[in-house]
């Protein structure tokens, strides 16, 4: 009897050391990413990086304005919600509301495999094939430009915007369906008055965890948008989004620098980015739970 | 319960094994420049020399100097001399870094096979990059805006540019970055207005090299000192190489090794 307490809470300990560990590797993170971020500002004034409009990490004396990569990330993201927003939303509600049996078990399981593609197969099909269509197509001078990053996230996006906003179509009551009906609605007012306003904001979530997995993205903005640090005038203009700087540089960098600080202060807005979108995702979902009536 | 114990110490065995199959091993980190080099090398030193297992690995110069200082790598490539911070660095850590010249890597600028341009001068060039010369019409050759492209301004082969073409001017901010000379090649290759540069091994028919001060890039023109825009390539060592390592280094710098870093695209010493 004992012998078999004592394995259990072994197992106890056990798995529960594997659940923690991401807790570990949270940490640990973060606190890498102050120790080695927060130095920069020590070196030059957080105002002066933040609004500086020159990265020019490399040259003497250096420039670590990062208003341009910054605002390039905004840019892409803000162009990718234009594309992951309509195809995402929508072909979920296709596929949960119009869809038949048949074309849900097709559907479901593509978009899947959408999501499953690695980034950098994205990254090589924008670069060699959309960039150079997109060229001869609007006449511009160079094909990686802010649209094509935007249109790759875009398209990267979509599947966790869909099966998000699909799971969320799942938790409205079928009463509330069933009541709609029932007054005389036809099917379209129903998805319209009924549905989505219900599950508005688990929708909302879906679009958020979208946009956070669009600003987090490094390989295929790296590859699609050319890379020129200028605060961008236009859509079809190349940016520099703040992940490729990082991926781009950090190799090649003197580690302890202040261009190697500068590159960790980058991760740690990002970091603040991602965990704001996660944090109100979060908080959402949790008031749309309790608005279905499915506590917490 | 008695299969496990069986697989644990097979496990156990084979990890306390592992040091006698292969009597010594070396680690090579570094440049992506000089990684084809190390690898092939690698490769061949390998097949000859059973008992020495060589792993090589990228990362960039920054971080094969670091290796060297920190003592996580055997040899750190590099396709830029060490910086003066990392030399204070390595010193105050009692580590001695030691370069060793393995190769030349020449740099050619580049341009889509249809422009019309055939040489350019340095001058120009730096007029080009920082933005005083935007359309291709200032230098009679047609006529549309210049996209300029450039690479990562913390790479080896744009510093060895930015030094040897620039001047250390600043490039224009809205210069194109590319993270590697093979996206540098691909986007000119694509791109009729764009000029860029890359490493000699790099350059194919999709592309044009252009003469710089009426010099031709190639491996002749290189290796007497004619063509100016040309870098050593750098393998460092903590001190003076020993045993598998001081080995490896004769091989690279051997007429095999040599060769293998003419294949591999760059200039090889002899």
């Amino acid at each position: 009897m004992k012998k078999a307490q004592l394995k259990e809470n072994l197992y106890r300990w056990f798995f529960g050391l594997f659940a923690f560990s991401s807790l570990i590797f949270l940490v640990g993170i973060t606190i890498i990413l102050f120790k080695e971020g927060l130095p920069l500002f020590k070196e030059i004034n957080f105002f002066n990086t933040i609004a500086g409009r020159y990265w020019y990490p490399t040259y003497e004396p250096p420039e670590f304005g990062m208003l341009p990569l910054i605002l390039a990330s905004f840019w892409v993201t803000v162009g990718a919600l234009f594309v992951c927003v309509p195809l995402g939303v929508g072909s979920a509600l296709y596929i949960h509301e119009l869809a038949g049996d048949r074309q849900k078990a097709i559907l479901k399981p593509l978009v899947e495999i959408l999501a499953s593609i690695p980034s950098i197969v994205y990254g090589f099909f924008g670069m060699v094939i959309v960039a150079p269509l997109l060229q001869d197509w609007l006449n511009l001078p160079v094909g990686q430009t802010a649209f094509t990053g935007s249109l790759m996230l875009g398209i990267m996006a979509t599947p966790t915007v869909c099966s998000i906003a699909e799971d969320a179509l799942g938790f409205v009551p079928k009463g509330f369906r069933e009541a709609s009906f029932a007054v005389g609605a036809n099917r379209w007012q129903t998805l319209t008055r009924v549905v989505i306003p219900a599950a508005g904001s688990g929708i909302s979530t879906a679009i958020i965890l979208g946009m956070s997995r669009a600003v987090g993205e490094t390989m295929t903005v790296l590859m699609v948008t050319g890379g020129a640090a200028v605060i961008p005038k236009s859509f079809f203009q190349p940016v520099r989004p703040m992940t490729s700087t990082i991926a781009a540089e950090m190799g090649e960098t003197v580690i302890g620098s202040t261009h190697y600080h500068a590159l960790f202060a980058i991760g740690l807005i990002l970091f603040f980015i991602t965990l704001v979108f996660n944090i109100v995702a979060e908080f959402i979902s949790r008031r749309f739970r309790i608005k279905l009536g499915l506590g917490r | 319960m008695k299969i496990g114990r069986i697989i644990m110490l097979s496990l156990l065995t084979f990890v306390f094994c592992l040091p006698q199959v292969f009597a010594s091993s070396v680690t090579i980190k570094g440049s992506t420049t000089v990684l084809p080099i190390a690898q092939a090398c690698a490769e061949a030193f390998m097949n000859q020399n059973a008992d020495v297992n060589i792993s090589v690995q990228g990362g960039g110069s920054g971080v094969g100097i670091a290796s060297i200082i920190d003592g996580t790598a055997d040899i750190g490539d590099a396709s830029r001399p060490i910086k003066d911070k990392e030399l204070q660095k390595a010193v105050a850590r009692g580590v001695d870094p030691k370069a060793h010249v393995v190769a030349m890597d020449g740099i050619a600028v580049v341009v889509h096979p249809s422009n019309p341009i055939n040489a350019l001068t340095i001058k120009q060039i730096k007029d080009i990059y920082t933005g005083k010369i935007s359309n291709w019409a200032e230098l009679g050759a047609g006529s549309g805006e210049i996209v300029v492209i450039s690479r990562d301004s913390a790479s080896g082969t744009y510093e060895t540019f930015y030094k040897l073409a620039l001047d250390k001017a600043k490039t224009r901010p809205d210069s194109l970055l590319q993270a590697s000379n093979q996206a540098v090649a691909t986007t000119v290759a694509r791109t009729p207005g764009a000029i860029g540069y890359v490493g000699l091994g790099y350059l194919s028919d999709a592309l044009k090299a252009v003469d710089i001060n009426g010099v031709t890039p190639s491996k002749a023109t290189v290796l007497s000192g004619e063509y100016s825009l040309s870098r050593p390539l750098f393998m460092y060592t903590d001190g003076k190489p020993k045993g598998a390592v001081k080995e490896f280094l004769d091989f690279v710098l051997s007429d095999r090794g040599q060769k293998l870093a003419g294949e591999a695209g760059y200039i090889g010493l002899k």
